[in-house]
């Protein structure tokens, strides 16, 4: 064992508990990364913004949904990705690939897909897309097979003009896309060995809810708040009995393991809240629905004597949950009664980002799983809108630029993470474009 | 009793049923928005202790087949787990320093 140079002062009990890895903190057993201040320029600045996008969100895949959003032949749905103003046309094909398209007519360039309201997503099954402007209609492949009058344009050949097809991929049923015009990577490398070991049923759990919110932060600082579990005993410690338990006041709270893989990153921690503490430790209608932050208390059914492959990474005992990072902006978190949660953090503007949460469950077989479930989610909004008010808060605190560089602590090791990785892509972006 | 809001145990809670069967998330938290805390409390102190006794009338039934009376007092279950919180927690119908933040469940399972 080396000794650890920063001297980080862990009170005994949790050194034991949770101890570090041999170069004494997760922060310095990665080797890309420093112990030193970090700076938010990269969260406050439009510029860094244009050159996010460009870096990031072209370049690396995307999840945009998952493959139950699509049941049949010719089921669809539309993808607002308000940072790079594109809408995405999501289809099952006739021959049952799923396809991703701009959603944009050849004709004149009006949205092709959409109901009532332009910037709202809609789903549903179709045979064929048409126009809503001068009905040109495009097949479930994107091919154009109808014009209007086609005698009346100029040397028109219909095989120009396919809707604009963008490269799509599944794995494990998540729907990902990549804005490249040649993705310098398949879905798979760039998922990388960490992640695509994860084989769990995800196919069983289709009781989806869905929450969306419009929040006046820069994505990366929003996305922090959901990669440290630094915050929850101060920022929600008054929501839950079990949080005011004397450890977590007094010492915080220590993520039992952190690992990366390429811009990947996740954190585990223990488990065992649920339930298992004395009744004074959760609120009444928690002790009612047996369930609250943690899900729900009881199993789902497809937990086993075996974890599924490729969770708890660090192979901790008393396991409660991992929480996956996969860069950029799209999270899952498996919690140990067997359900998870995922998380999308899409940029709108420099300042402002759309946050997606959808929780999914096995389908409840009584009506006490059922409101198991629904305590489960409502608890979420509670935490989640705390974050809300709260980075709106951090935001407005870091643009006033009074403040420039930012001491991170080893517990904030994933913010550290991706706050390099996001500065990697860009200045790798800024030199191949320089090398032209 | 054909007509009857709720299963005839649980008549007691049918003066709830106008005002907190709701369809909705967003419809019940601004139902919670814009009730004061007397509405809230009244609600939860009638709903609370018969819970898991309704839970167990319930779990007798399929999910996937409620009659109309039981679906309403499953609706009342839900509006009871969302103002737990004003009522357990924080004292107030909105959760403090969540400034003009908007946080809304789009999609959620029915029943
Ligand atoms: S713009 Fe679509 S048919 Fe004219
Ligand atoms: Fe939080």
């Amino acid at each position: 064992m080396t000794k650890n140079p920063k001297n980080l002062k862990i009170p005994k009990q949790a050194a034991r508990q949770y101890p570090k890895p041999p170069e004494g903190s997760w922060t310095e057993h990665c080797p890309e990364l420093d112990t030193d201040p970090i700076s938010y320029e990269n969260s406050i600045s439009p510029e860094f913004f244009e050159l996010e996008r460009e870096a990031v969100f072209k370049r690396a895949w995307l999840n945009v949904g998952r493959v139950e959003q699509l049941r049949r032949k010719g089921s669809f749905f539309t993808k607002e990705i308000p940072g790079l103003k594109t809408s995405l046309i999501i289809v099952r094909g006739k021959d049952d690939k799923i396809r991703a398209f701009h959603n944009v007519c050849r004709h004149r360039g009006n949205k092709l897909v959409w109901n009532d309201h332009p910037a709202e997503e809609v789903s549903g099954t179709c045979r064929q897309f048409a126009c809503k402007y001068h009905g040109w209609t495009y097949d479930l492949e994107g091919k154009l097979n109808f014009i209007l009058q086609e005698g009346e344009f100029f040397g028109i050949d219909k095989a120009d003009y396919p809707l604009v097809s963008v490269h799509c991929d599944v794995w494990k049923g998540f729907i990902f896309v990549n804005f490249a015009e040649q993705p310098e990577k398949s879905l798979d490398e760039f998922l990388g060995p960490m992640i695509t070991a994860i084989d769990y049923p995800f196919e069983k759990l289709t009781q989806r809810y869905y929450y969306r919110g419009d929040i006046r932060s820069n994505w990366k600082i929003f996305h922090d708040a959901f990669q440290e579990f630094y915050h929850p005993p101060i920022l929600h410690g008054h929501q839950n009995p079990v949080m005011r338990q004397a450890d977590y006041k007094d010492q915080g709270f220590y993520t039992s393991h952190f690992q990366v893989d390429g811009p990947h990153r996740v954190g585990s921690t223990s488990g065992g809240a649920g339930g298992k503490l004395i009744p004074e430790f959760y609120n009444p209608i928690e002790q009612v629905m047996r369930s609250g932050l943690f899900g729900p208390w009881d199993p789902s059914e497809i937990v086993g004597d075996e974890l599924p492959a490729g969770l708890n990474p660090g192979n901790k005992d008393n396991w409660g949950l991992d929480s996956f990072q996969i860069f950029p902006n799209f999270a899952i978190v498996f919690w140990e009664t067997g359900w998870y949660l995922t998380y999308h953090y899409w940029p709108v503007a420099h300042d402002r980002l759309l946050f997606e949460a959808n929780a999914y469950f096995t389908p409840p077989r009584n009506v006490r799983e059922r409101l198991a479930q629904q305590l489960g989610i409502a608890t979420i909004k509670e935490y989640a809108l705390e974050d809300c008010g709260t980075l709106e808060a951090t935001q407005m605190g870091l643009e006033s630029r009074v403040v420039t560089s930012f001491p991170l602590g080893d517990q904030e090791f994933m913010c550290r993470h991706l706050n390099k990785m996001i500065n990697n892509w860009v200045d790798d972006y800024k030199r191949s474009r320089a090398e032209g | 009793m054909a007509d009857a809001l709720l299963p005839p145990e649980f008549s007691a809670l049918e003066p709830f049923v106008e005002d907190w069967c709701l369809d909705s998330e967003p419809e019940r938290y601004a139902k919670r928005l814009s009730s004061s805390m007397d509405e809230i409390q009244e609600f939860y102190d009638a709903t609370m202790p018969r819970a898991e006794e309704a839970i167990q009338y319930l779990d007798k039934l399929p999910l996937d087949d409620l009659p109309e009376d039981a679906f309403r007092l499953l609706k009342l279950l839900y509006s009871l787990i969302l103002m737990s919180f004003p009522v357990e927690i924080w004292k107030q119908p909105y959760i403090p320093d969540t400034g003009t933040a908007e946080f809304a469940l789009k999609i959620e399972p029915v029943p």
